[in-house]
């Protein structure tokens, strides 16, 4: 069915360059949050990181070990399911690569888990081949709570609620096991070139 | 993504203006008749686009301020001066006009009566609308579930659902106005933002264990779940919806 069309409405049309706005996409100056309960304050001195699952043994960073890895610095677009993209957005993390160095693992997908009990599932290649970060600054400034400081996961080829706020490790799995979204009616893979927004899409 | 329709996949539907009644100043309340609608659960949202003549689309989430009523679907949109689609919503739309919507969208900030309560809802403004899906499937349901709804406006006339709220007060509802910004005459009611003190007033609380539905704009979010937080509710219990920037 063709879309129906809207007598008399014209649309801002966002100044973005074209090819940068996926479907259904508007760009935002803003920096929107969107999170399904409160924000977790979790203290340095008590946050790590760790990587666990299909893996022969855990590991584990405190904060200041976590730190101590090499970390790089990332511009790239982001886009999130309630219809906001922002441009060129200015990250610093350590790239997901790194964090699995030298781990062996048979597992094909990974849940990212954080504080607060959110999860969400993505696929471990998603993940690798510089293609994923553990972020800890945005804008040049430590990442603020509220969007999911000290550290969140920075996935920006899919839309952003699969970039984990608050991450403390990711676990690593065999099966393909859908998270906190992806439960509760949103796709299970997320990207949004494709506009794989919900169930079924 | 076009032709055959996958079983669970939300299709774009055309949906029918049938009526609109302005809230407040800015918010207008617009139903709409949405033929083969599935039904939706309160606090659910939809999609909504709008397509130019020349192709150009928009899409936008609103939250659904209706309880489940058959292929009735309404949405209570605040018009934003410099919104792309808002303004079109609340000023271009008539009765007998077609939009398209996509939903009902998320199965987490939801409420039906098998949940059972107390209920604490928090709301900011137009934040009001998925808890007043909430309120009234309660009160549809015939249900006297201890409710309290703590609303946060800036004045008197911003109020949106005013006199509805007004009527379904009782029967363990308990409707709680806070006006931050202007207060009428005589006003004996808080005149603050949301604050721990005030929650705590207003209960129900951690002792009871509520189910607390807040939404709002992020700062009224943030603050609000932070003080429940701060008085002792778990932060399992707290459910959220964010509307806008943070202003950061």
């Amino acid at each position: 069915m063709p879309p129906i069309i809207s007598r008399g409405f014209r649309g801002r049309r966002d100044d973005a360059p074209p090819g940068r706005v996926p479907p259904g996409q508007y760009v935002t100056r803003d920096f929107p949050v969107l999170s399904a309960g409160p924000t977790p304050h979790t203290q340095l001195e008590r946050w790590s990181f760790t990587i666990s699952g299909e893996v022969d043994e855990p590991r584990r960073w405190t904060w200041e070990e976590f730190r101590a890895l090499p970390a790089e610095e990332v511009t790239t677009d982001i886009h999130c399911v309630t219809k906001w993209s922002k441009l060129d957005t200015v990250w610093q993390g350590v790239r997901v690569d790194t964090l699995l160095e030298g781990i062996d693992t048979s597992a094909e997908y990974t849940v990212a888990f954080s504080d607060g009990g959110y999860t969400t599932n993505v696929p471990l290649e998603d993940l690798t081949g510089g293609k994923a970060w553990v972020a800890f600054r945005y804008g040049g400034e430590p990442l603020e709570p509220q969007h999911g400081g000290p550290a969140r996961m920075l996935v920006p080829h899919l839309y952003f609620w699969k970039s984990a706020k608050w991450v403390r490790g990711l676990r690593l799995t065999v099966a393909d096991e859908p998270g906190f979204w992806e439960t509760n009616g949103y796709h299970n893979y997320g990207d949004p070139w494709r506009e794989q927004r919900y169930w079924g899409d | 993504m076009e032709g055959t329709t996958v079983l669970g996949r939300l299709i774009w539907q055309p949906a029918d203006v049938t009526g609109a009644v302005a809230e407040t100043p800015r918010a207008k309340t617009i139903a709409f008749e949405v033929p083969g609608w599935a039904g939706h659960r309160a606090g659910q949202h939809v999609d909504v686009r709008l397509t130019a003549e020349d192709g150009y689309q928009a899409e936008r989430s609103y939250s659904i301020a209706s309880a489940p009523d058959g292929t009735r679907v309404e949405l209570t949109v605040v018009r934003i001066a410099d919104g792309e689609v808002s303004p079109y919503l609340t000023d271009g739309l008539q009765r007998g006009d077609q939009i398209e919507l996509r939903g009902p969208v998320g199965g987490y900030f939801v409420w039906e009566p098998p949940l059972g309560g107390p209920l604490l809802l928090v709301a900011g403004g137009s934040g009001a609308a998925p808890l007043m899906a909430m309120i009234r499937l309660r009160a549809a349901a015939g249900s006297d579930v201890d409710t309290r709804l703590l609303l946060s406006s800036r004045g008197w006339d911003d109020i949106i659902y005013r006199e509805e709220l007004e009527r379904l007060n009782g029967n363990g509802l308990t409707v709680v106005h806070t006006l931050t910004v202007s207060q009428p005459p005589g006003w004996a009611g808080y005149a603050r933002r949301v604050d721990a003190e005030m929650l705590a007033e207003v209960g129900p609380g951690p002792a009871e264990r509520p189910r607390v539905y807040i939404c709002g704009p992020t700062p009224f979010v943030e603050a609000a779940a932070q003080a429940l937080v701060h008085l002792g509710h778990q932060p399992e219990a707290i459910k959220t919806e964010r509307f806008g920037p943070t202003g950061s």
